[in-house]
């Protein structure tokens, strides 16, 4: 199938982190035309010229917007893996409304979209002990999915299969990332890290697997540049001990009881103390590994294992300590950004 | 990352990414598009280009095991292994020095003490790991199931098994009576329980590696169960709970302390399968076939074992 290049780009969840990152990267490709950007929130990272568009949580303008400028190109970023960020309902809505409203969108009669880009988790596994160390993309999971998060996820996958059955003609491709560490994001594990002493759970010391956030971003781009349909995922080489996670952060763990450990935390994260949801409570006990070695086939390169993007966040932890969050504070405000986009007074080339 | 002002069009190349691996045939999986157009820019990070200095601390490898635990495991253990078991060992030389194998054995004792004698003595006899695979009931004990996984132990899927057998030509053990080895009971010692399912032949196929039946003789009889009480066991969520004659013995210390049976093993002939490696399903009779074929196989090694043993502790 000859595919025809992205030129016009749809970028769900502007407003996260990925969802930046990703506009940002796409703007400096020339041969890219249009970036528009979907979000609830403004933008929290300064844009050139990706056009931001306010739309409600489950995206009812889509189709329009998908229409008016011809979008060729999806990429759905706007996935929440992280239960302490929201509500269960405004979750659902966003993973689980938002995906569905999102294909029915790109599938309607006249539709101009040729490719789709998910990014998902590798919570879809699940954390159970008949896991076999490395998932594949195509194992299933041992135990049915229970939290919220992981059922929002396994819907939206559903949706995802769905939608590439049903349309042949389009490239979708799907990718399951691992445990997102980094520089700047924020996980409940670079939280659980970030404590001064790194909860984990009595006699049980799982391996982890990581993913750097720059080859988040690059995975991203890569599947979008050489336009492969399928499902990937994107983690890390190397599996390390929970235990030597948190030396290389050069912390001590302190063991929680591995017996009744959700009840025991539900009134620390009251309090702000530890906020360790029941998804991460369970990696703590069993962990999970993944199979990254498909996308390594199609030619993607990592540029960091799982200890080196651990090591990169603490260098960044220790950075941060000694010279504070510098970090460049961006608002948005739409008259400014209308203003270099669209008035006549600013010289374009 | 990435701040952007002043990366206008005149940017140097150098400091953009390639995304693709030019080693890597991109070309085939395009279908002949060309891919020579640069790939889409990303801001290069500030990551040192010097080869960086390992970050590991530890040396536990992606299956958990730590040869460095494994050794201290192997100095402890080993007085244990020489001079209380005394292990005399049948054939070792049939189990190759390198390359892929699936290793079955006859499982026994309430605690299962015959993983740990062959481990060991194939570790020290042939210098290379053993990875051992496990009911994953072991994984969710804490503290054991992390120790067995330092210690080579891992969860018995068939996924891990292939992948150790064919992608990195490990040796790898089962024991495919599973939990009703070491479940039964002292009159019942030495009388095979059912091969599961036939899933270690099936792996075996797939891998394209040989099986190695290993008779086990001493184990059953280094922590005999005299009964079984399924309330609990039930109670407590183990597979079984027995109470065995170490217990009367040594009292609480038995649920850790062996007889010193005299341990003896048999290494069978290696089993080759003349199937093609690699196919998703195999004929499910020709599977319980070559199951039952190893079952008996081991069976009858015992009984021979058995009909020339004087004695339980001296052989």
């Amino acid at each position: 199938m000859v595919r025809e290049p992205s030129r016009r780009i749809l970028v769900t969840g502007l407003g996260t982190f990925w969802g930046g990152r990703v506009a940002q990267a796409l703007e400096q490709d020339p041969d890219i035309e249009v970036i528009v950007g979907l979000d609830t929130t403004e933008p929290t990272v300064e844009l050139e010229r990706t056009e931001y568009v306010r739309v409600d949580a489950n995206y009812s303008i889509l189709a329009r917007i998908v229409r008016a400028a011809r979008i060729d190109t999806i990429i759905h970023t706007f996935l929440i893996v992280d239960p302490t960020q929201m509500s269960q309902r405004a979750m659902h809505e966003i993973n689980v409304i938002g995906t569905m409203n999102l294909f029915a969108a790109a599938s309607s009669p006249g539709s101009t979209v040729r490719n789709v880009i998910v990014k998902s988790s590798t919570m879809v596994y699940g954390c159970a002990p008949e896991d076999p160390v490395f998932f594949a993309e195509d194992t299933a999971r041992s135990r049915r999915a229970v939290t919220p998060v992981e059922r929002s996820l396994e819907a939206v996958e559903g949706y995802v299969r769905d939608f590439a059955e049903d349309n042949p003609h389009v490239n979708v491709c799907l990718l399951r990332f691992a445990n997102v560490i980094g520089e700047e994001i924020e996980t409940p594990l670079t939280r659980a890290l970030g404590l001064p002493v790194v909860p984990s759970l009595l006699g049980f010391d799982p391996r982890f697997q990581f993913v750097h956030e720059h080859d988040v971003v690059r995975s991203l781009l890569f599947t979008l540049e050489s336009g492969l349909p399928g499902v990937y995922n994107v983690a890390g080489d190397g599996m390390l001990p929970w235990s030597e996670v948190a030396a290389i952060c050069g912390k001590r763990t302190v063991a929680l009881p591995p017996m009744g450990t959700a009840w025991l935390v539900a009134p620390l994260a009251r309090v702000g103390l530890v906020d360790l949801p029941d998804e991460y409570l369970q990696l703590l006990r069993f962990g999970r590994g993944v199979d990254n070695r498909r996308l390594k086939q199609l030619g993607f390169r990592y540029q960091y294992d799982s200890a080196e993007a651990v090591r990169a966040y603490v260098e960044a932890v220790r950075l941060r300590r000694t010279v504070g969050d510098h970090s460049p504070s961006y608002r948005y405000e739409r008259d400014v950004e209308q203003f270099f986009r669209h008035s006549p007074a600013v010289i374009r080339e | 990352m990435g701040p952007k002002g002043d990366d206008g069009p005149g940017r140097p190349p150098s400091t953009r990414l390639d995304l693709v691996d030019d080693r890597a045939p991109l070309e085939s999986v395009h279908n002949g598009l060309p891919t020579s157009r640069a790939l889409v820019p990303f801001p290069a990070d500030e990551r040192p280009a010097e080869p960086a200095e390992d970050v590991r601390q530890s040396d536990v490898d992606e299956w958990g095991r730590s040869e460095r635990m494994r050794s201290l495991a192997r100095r402890i253990y080993d007085p244990v292994y020489r001079h209380w078991f005394r292990v005399e060992w049948e054939g070792l030389e049939k189990i190759p020095v390198d390359g892929g194998a699936l290793l079955v054995a006859n499982h026994a004792a309430a605690v299962p003490s015959d993983a740990p004698v062959i481990m060991h003595g194939i570790e020290t006899e042939l210098q290379r790991p053993v990875y051992g695979l496990a009911d994953n009931y072991f994984r969710q004990l804490p503290v054991v199931g992390t120790l067995w996984s330092r210690l080579g132990g891992l969860p018995g899927h068939p996924d891990n098994a292939y992948r150790l057998l064919a992608e990195q030509g490990q040796l790898v053990l089962v024991f495919p009576e599973g939990t009703k080895g070491p479940a039964k009971l002292y009159r019942e010692r030495y009388q095979l329980r059912r091969f599961g399912r036939g899933g270690f032949i099936e792996i075996a196929m797939r891998a394209g590696v040989p099986v190695i039946p290993i008779a086990v003789m001493g184990a059953e009889e280094s922590m005999p169960t005299l009964v079984r009480v399924p309330t609990v066991a039930r109670m407590i969520g183990t597979p079984y709970f027995p109470i065995t004659a170490n217990m009367l013995a040594f009292g609480p210390l038995g649920a850790g302390v062996y007889f010193p049976a005299k341990f003896k093993l048999r290494v069978l002939d290696p089993v080759h399968f003349d199937v093609t490696p690699g196919q998703e399903r195999y004929s499910r009779s020709r599977v319980m076939e070559e199951s039952e074929a190893i079952r008996d196989q081991i069976q009858d090694a015992l009984y021979d074992m058995l009909r020339n043993r004087r004695s339980v502790w001296f052989g």
